[in-house]
Parts: structure tokens; C-alpha cells; sequence
């Protein structure tokens, strides 16, 4: 049983409960404007607030794509991981680089600028509380994805989003049974997250 | 339970019973079948196959980011399930609510035979509970759209051990997923879509889960992107559960 907090006490909130993370998001939407100022949580801000095409969509996903890719090829290398997590860390940070390169691939394909990969600042130390990040960052791509999933006009793009967004929640749910935590947070059905509330919860943890 | 799945787990690198899915995936329909339409056979990476999939959107609106959209025939031009089930999303709709009653029974069946006790106990029940209520909802949807839902069928399963449960489980949960995956771009309308995808992601959290109880089971069977499986692959591989 984790018992650890995550060392930012606001993103632990995120995971403790829907309604929590709820309220969370609403106040996360204005500290990151507050706090890190809109050009700080670029580049997920312009797609966030005005986001109409697949290439603006593609980008936001390839920022999150980019924070998990770092989240476990990087930041995990630091918190002493051990055994099954280890090697979670290990395959998933593989298959986060590979929607990396994917999606880049995509943006360019379809005529578009891949984003710039931007820094990132994760506030966990112990393997628990990079865990207990680890499930909410998951959960919050299933969440991003889902909610971009409708908004794409290509249905081509669809079906790779959908193939991508098929694997958060398999992480998520590996994650969720290494830290007691339930495999299926919103029960039969997965939440769909709009952009606004997926940069309040990704916002602080880019520089 | 930690250590369980951690030994387990460690077996992934173990050969892999051959079984539907795996099937499914070694056959590879949907990336062969798209491949081959678009007329690059020899793509193999995901980035060949995104790269392939812009240069035919095949999206029945135009789309203002994919520019180079040569003509070729839409999605809904060609019906993805059988025509028993419907046509346009109630047809979607009722072929995974046909799913959806063989994945429900499937779990009835198994918590009645009691195989399973504790956490994984837990999960089961939870996850037949989760099965249902997709039952609900599709049912409700396709009333909602006008149509008539698709007739429950009568599953039959070999609930015989706790391992082979487990297994069948596993591969029925990964069948879900590749199913609602190969149906996401041939959806008309968003809020059905929405829906979809939101069943789609809780599939995979289920097979995900499963896959750790499962001796040579994977988190994820086909590495960083999961593979859609067309309907009738799927009708196919469930057909023996079809009493």
C-alpha cells in the first residue's frame, strides 16, 4: 500500500477524487495563468483556448505526448524504481516516444509545425510519488484524448488518436494496480477532458 | 497481489499462446487492409501508417488540416458492420451492444462459478458491473436514435479454471478494445463517438488488468498503438460463444 503524498500538494488533489479533481481544475485553470503566466505554459496554451484544426489538436497531444515521454525516460531514472515498476517505466516510456515520433510525423505530414519540446519540472522524489503521478498523467491523456477524439475532422487521425489513447488506459490501469488504486477511475465510463482542463492539470508541471 | 503480478509479468518475454487476439494481431487486418488501399504496402512504421492515413483522409467533411486529400471512397461509404445490425451508428451501436451482452454474460457467468475471491474478486465483479452498464447505455442510445436494438444473444462459455478463465477474460477484454477501435472513424455522429470512445478506454483498462493475472499476458499486447479489428474478424473470433 503507497502511502506517500506527492510532494505538490495540489496534484495530489487530482487524484483523490472526481469532485476534488473537479474543483482542482477550475482553480488550476487560473493559477497557471496566475502563477506561471500563459507564455510559461505555452505551447499547450494557444491550442488549449483556440484549437479548430486536426494540426492544432495533433500539437496538443504531442506536448503531452512529450511530458510523458520525459515523465518516464527521465524524471523515472531518479526515484529509485524497482522491479515491476521499473519495468513499466521502462516499456512505457518506449511506447510514449514512439506517439512522440508518431504524432510528429502526422503534423508534418498533414502540413503542419510540430511543437517545440518543452521543459518539464516534475515534483516527486520517491518511486511512490512518482507513481501516484504516474496515474494521474495516464489518466489525464486518456482524458485528453478522449475529449480531442470528436473534435478531429480527419477520420483517419481519429483512428491513430484512438490507437494512441487505447494504450494510456492500458498504462493507467497497470499503474492504478501497482499503487491500490482503482484500474477504472470514472467506472464504466471514461471521462472526456476538454483542452482548457487538461492545461490546468499538465500546465504546472511544464517550465 | 504485487508479487503475483510481478512474477507474472516477468513472463512477457515468454512465447505467447496463440490466441485470438494474438491472431488478430499476427493477422494485422486492419493496417494490411489500409496499406493496401492507399497503395503503400511496403509502410511498416506507425509513422508510415499516420503519414498514409493523412494522405488519404478518407473524412466524409473536408478537413481544413489534412490539405493533400486525394478522392477516395469514405468510410460510410461502405458499411462497417453486417446490415443485420443497421445501418449508420444504430448498426455500430447494435453490433457492440451484441458485444456488450456476450461480455456481460460472460462475467455473470464467471462470478456465479465463484473462481475468483478477494482483489481479484473485487475487479471481476466490477468489471461485469462496468459491462452492464455499457449494455445500458448502448441499449438506450440506439432508442434514443430510433432504432430497434439488436436481440440478446445467448453466450456459451467454458467456465472451467480460475487460469483458463483468466486467460479467456483477457482475450475477450482485448477483442472488446480492438473492436470499438475499428468502428471510431466510421461513426457519424460526435455524441455517439464520445460515447464510444469513453467504452473503448475502459475496455483496455479491463484487458490491461487482466493481462497482469494472465501467465505471459502483456499490458499492451501490440506495443505503443493499439489495432483496430474490423467486424468481421470480430463476429468471427466470438462466433464460438454464440450458443
Amino acid at each position: 500500500m503507497i502511502t506517500d503524498r506527492l510532494a505538490n500538494p495540489e496534484l495530489a488533489e487530482i487524484e483523490v477524487s472526481g469532485v476534488t479533481r473537479a474543483s482542482f481544475l477550475v482553480r488550476g485553470a487560473l493559477a497557471a495563468g496566475a502563477v506561471y503566466g500563459t507564455a510559461a505554459v505555452s505551447p499547450f496554451v494557444s491550442t488549449a483556448f483556440g484549437a479548430t484544426t486536426d494540426i492544432d489538436i495533433l500539437n496538443f497531444a504531442l506536448t503531452l505526448e512529450y511530458l510523458e515521454t520525459d515523465f518516464y525516460q527521465v524524471k523515472a531514472k531518479t526515484v529509485g524504481l524497482t522491479g515491476l515498476a521499473a519495468h513499466y517505466a521502462s516499456n512505457f516510456g518506449k511506447e510514449e516516444a514512439s506517439h512522440v515520433a508518431a504524432l510528429t510525423s502526422a503534423i508534418k505530414a498533414a502540413g503542419g509545425t510540430p511543437v517545440p519540446k518543452p521543459t518539464f519540472s516534475f515534483p516527486v522524489s520517491s518511486a511512490s510519488a512518482f507513481l501516484g503521478l504516474a496515474y494521474t498523467v495516464e489518466n489525464l491523456g486518456v482524458g485528453a484524448y478522449n475529449g480531442a477524439g470528436p473534435l478531429l475532422k480527419s477520420k483517419a487521425l481519429l483512428g491513430a488518436a484512438g490507437s494512441i489513447v487505447q494504450i494510456e488506459a492500458r498504462h493507467a490501469a497497470a499503474i492504478a494496480l501497482l499503487i491500490n488504486k482503482p484500474p477504472t477511475p470514472s467506472g464504466a465510463f471514461d471521462e472526456a477532458k476538454t483542452m482548457k482542463q487538461v492545461l490546468a492539470a499538465a500546465g504546472p508541471l511544464i517550465k | 497481489m504485487t508479487t503475483r503480478l510481478r512474477e507474472q509479468e516477468e513472463e512477457e518475454t515468454a512465447p505467447q499462446t496463440r490466441g485470438i487476439v494474438e491472431q488478430l494481431v499476427r493477422d494485422d487486418v486492419g493496417r494490411k487492409k489500409f496499406l493496401k488501399a492507399v497503395g503503400s504496402a511496403g509502410a511498416v512504421s506507425f509513422g508510415a501508417f499516420v503519414l498514409a492515413a493523412c494522405g488519404s483522409s478518407s473524412s466524409t467533411t473536408p478537413s481544413t488540416s489534412t490539405p493533400t486529400t486525394p478522392a477516395s471512397p469514405t468510410p460510410a461509404a461502405t458499411p462497417s458492420v453486417p446490415a443485420s445490425f443497421g445501418a449508420g451508428d444504430v448498426g455500430i451501436l447494435n453490433y457492440a451492444l451484441t458485444l456488450e451482452y456476450l461480455e456481460t454474460q460472460f462475467y455473470a457467468k464467471v462470478i456465479a462459478a465463484k473462481l475468483y475471491t478477494g482483489a481479484v474478486g473485487s475487479l471481476v465483479a466490477q468489471f461485469g458491473s462496468e459491462e452492464a452498464q455499457h449494455v445500458a447505455a448502448i441499449h438506450a442510445t440506439v432508442l434514443k436514435l430510433g432504432g430497434k436494438p439488436a436481440a440478446k444473444p445467448t453466450g456459451k462459455f467454458p467456465i472451467t479454471t480460475a487460469a483458463a478463465v483468466a486467460k479467456l477474460a483477457y482475450v475477450v477484454e482485448n477483442l472488446g478494445a480492438s473492436a470499438y477501435l475499428g468502428q471510431a472513424g466510421y461513426i457519424s455522429s460526435p455524441d455517439v463517438l464520445a460515447a464510444a470512445l469513453s467504452i473503448h478506454t475502459v475496455e483496455a483498462r479491463h484487458a490491461a488488468t487482466l493481462a497482469t493475472l494472465v501467465p505471459g499476458g502483456h499490458v499492451t499486447p501490440t506495443g505503443a498503438f493499439a489495432k483496430p479489428a474490423d467486424s468481421a474478424a470480430v463476429l468471427a473470433a466470438v462466433k464460438p460463444f454464440i450458443a
